[in-house]
């Protein structure tokens, strides 16, 4: 396991240094390789949906990126800083538990189970972070928190436990939680999934809304199609742990080059 | 030898036996207060990155688990002279029932903070809170309630261990209830006492326990 890292740039520079970068990344559990060096950009401002069927590791690639995995090998670049490593005397080295602090401030995160903390409220939800993580004062972080929860349509339900919200109320203040740390890249992770059908267009007309007005770097692993179509700006087809296809929404849908994309996307359409 | 309960004899015997009561609620409650705190440091001592501490730690857990209480109370007291360790009555107690009553609740709560599912550990991590934060603002308050009924079996445990304190001669109700029969050479009236008291105090207890743990639940927000 001894990969030369002088392959690797300390960080990148340039004009169009992208906000998340994988290079050469490479995941496995055991003799399973979960993803198979993984070249992947994603630019400032851009929306990447990743589909593709389950065990193609489209949300290890998630996980990796909030540091919720390590890797096995290459690197990962956010906003051109190495984030699973760190500089020490002209080489990457992995990344210190420090350091990964520090990195992951610019990433934020919303699961398919949302994972809510259920002993606190709503609002308490989104101030707890922004309060014992970034210090700003209870007043700050509980405007800021009510902004958001207004932003996701929530307002009058800001001091009700979890237990008391619907999946896609929990599911708006999981992402409302998450936009408290005022992250440059928002992933998310299945956040439809979990949902009742009736109430998936309340958590994708907030993403819809993200996407339409806030600069975020947005990747987003996800089974529906056609919201996937509707906002992206670029879609990834993973297959056996890598990038089988990828291309604008309209490409890889209407016209999917590679066979295992076209299978995939005829047994979706197939479905519903 | 027939049935001879003297009533004149029990209530002549009776605010002797509260007194001593105070000190057995005193030693319960202070056994159990260490118990409390270094059964969660036993718990979190077993859950660091370090596996020698985390073996160290079980195997300490798992030997005072498996050898009787009244030893270990013995061993601080008469044993602790040899090394030049000289403790009261009192002090030796405390810490024997503490330590011994730690390394069970130390169970309880290892049982607790594993029923937290982990996306509340991946959730702490995403929002950047640091290990400290993330146990003590979210995991420990949620590994709380699964804990509560177990705690409470182990403060009425604890109650009911305090007579074994009077074999270093803690002067509480057993101790007391003995020093009477030697005296008077009845024994009925004051052990029947002594058991009517932990009775008394043991059922209300065990119902409190119940009506605080649905409280916490709700107060927590988790009803």
């Amino acid at each position: 396991m001894s990969e030369d890292m002088s392959a690797y740039p300390l960080r990148l520079e340039g004009d169009d240094v992208p906000m998340v970068r994988f290079m050469n990344v490479t995941k496995s559990y055991g003799a399973l390789v979960v993803l198979d060096s993984l070249d992947l950009d994603v630019a400032a401002g851009e929306m990447v949906s990743v589909i593709g069927p389950s065990g193609s590791g489209k949300t290890t690639v998630l996980r990796m990126l909030m540091t919720l995995e390590t890797i096995n090998g290459g690197v990962i670049y956010v906003d051109g800083q190495p984030l699973t490593h760190m500089e020490k005397n002209g080489v990457l080295v992995p990344a210190s538990e420090k350091h990964l602090r520090k990195m992951r401030a610019d990433i934020g995160m919303c699961f398919q189970h949302f994972n809510l903390f259920p002993h606190m409220t709503a609002v308490e939800n989104c101030m707890e972070a922004p309060v014992h993580v970034l210090g700003l004062s209870k007043k700050e972080a509980r405007e800021r928190s009510l902004e958001l929860l207004q932003m996701v349509g929530l307002e009058d339900k800001v001091d009700q436990h979890p237990s008391r919200l619907s999946g896609g109320q929990q599911q708006r203040v999981a992402i409302a939680r998450a936009l408290a740390m005022r992250p440059k890249v928002m992933l998310f992770d299945e956040v439809t999934s979990a949902l009742d059908p009736e109430v998936i267009g309340e958590v994708t007309n907030v993403i819809r809304e993200l996407v339409d007005k806030h600069n975020l770097t947005m990747l987003m692993v996800t089974h529906q199609m056609g919201f996937a179509k509707e906002i992206s700006d670029r879609v990834c087809f993973f297959f056996g742990g890598k990038i089988e296809e990828q291309g604008s929404p309209d490409e890889l849908f209407g016209n999917p080059q590679k066979e295992r994309t076209q299978q995939f996307l005829s047994a979706v359409m197939e479905a519903g | 030898m027939g049935f001879d309960w003297r009533w004149d004899f029990t209530f002549e015997i009776l605010p002797r036996l509260l007194l001593a009561t105070l000190n057995t609620l005193l030693a319960a409650g202070l056994g159990y207060a260490i118990a409390v705190v270094l059964g969660l440091v036993l718990a979190l001592a077993q859950r660091t990155p370090s596996r020698v501490l985390t073996r160290a730690v079980r195997e300490v857990v798992e030997f005072i688990r498996s050898t009787p209480l009244v030893l270990q109370i013995f061993f601080v007291y008469y044993v602790g002279p040899q090394f030049g360790i000289r403790l009261s009555p009192w002090t030796s107690g405390m810490i024997a029932i503490g330590l011994h009553y730690a390394s069970y609740l130390s169970e309880v709560y290892r049982g607790g903070l594993e029923s937290v599912p982990k996306g509340q550990w991946e959730a702490a991590r995403a929002l950047n809170f640091s290990t400290a934060r993330t146990y003590f603002r979210i995991i420990i308050p949620q590994a709380l309630p699964p804990s509560l009924a177990g705690m409470g079996n182990y403060l009425v445990g604890i109650f009911k261990d305090t007579p074994m304190l009077s074999v270093i001669g803690v002067a509480e109700l057993m101790h007391t209830a003995n020093a009477i029969g030697s005296e008077s050479y009845r024994f009925l009236e004051p052990y029947t006492l002594v058991g009517v008291i932990f009775l008394l105090i043991s059922l209300p207890t065990a119902a409190l326990i119940r009506v605080f743990e649905s409280w916490v639940r709700k107060k927590l927000g988790l009803i």
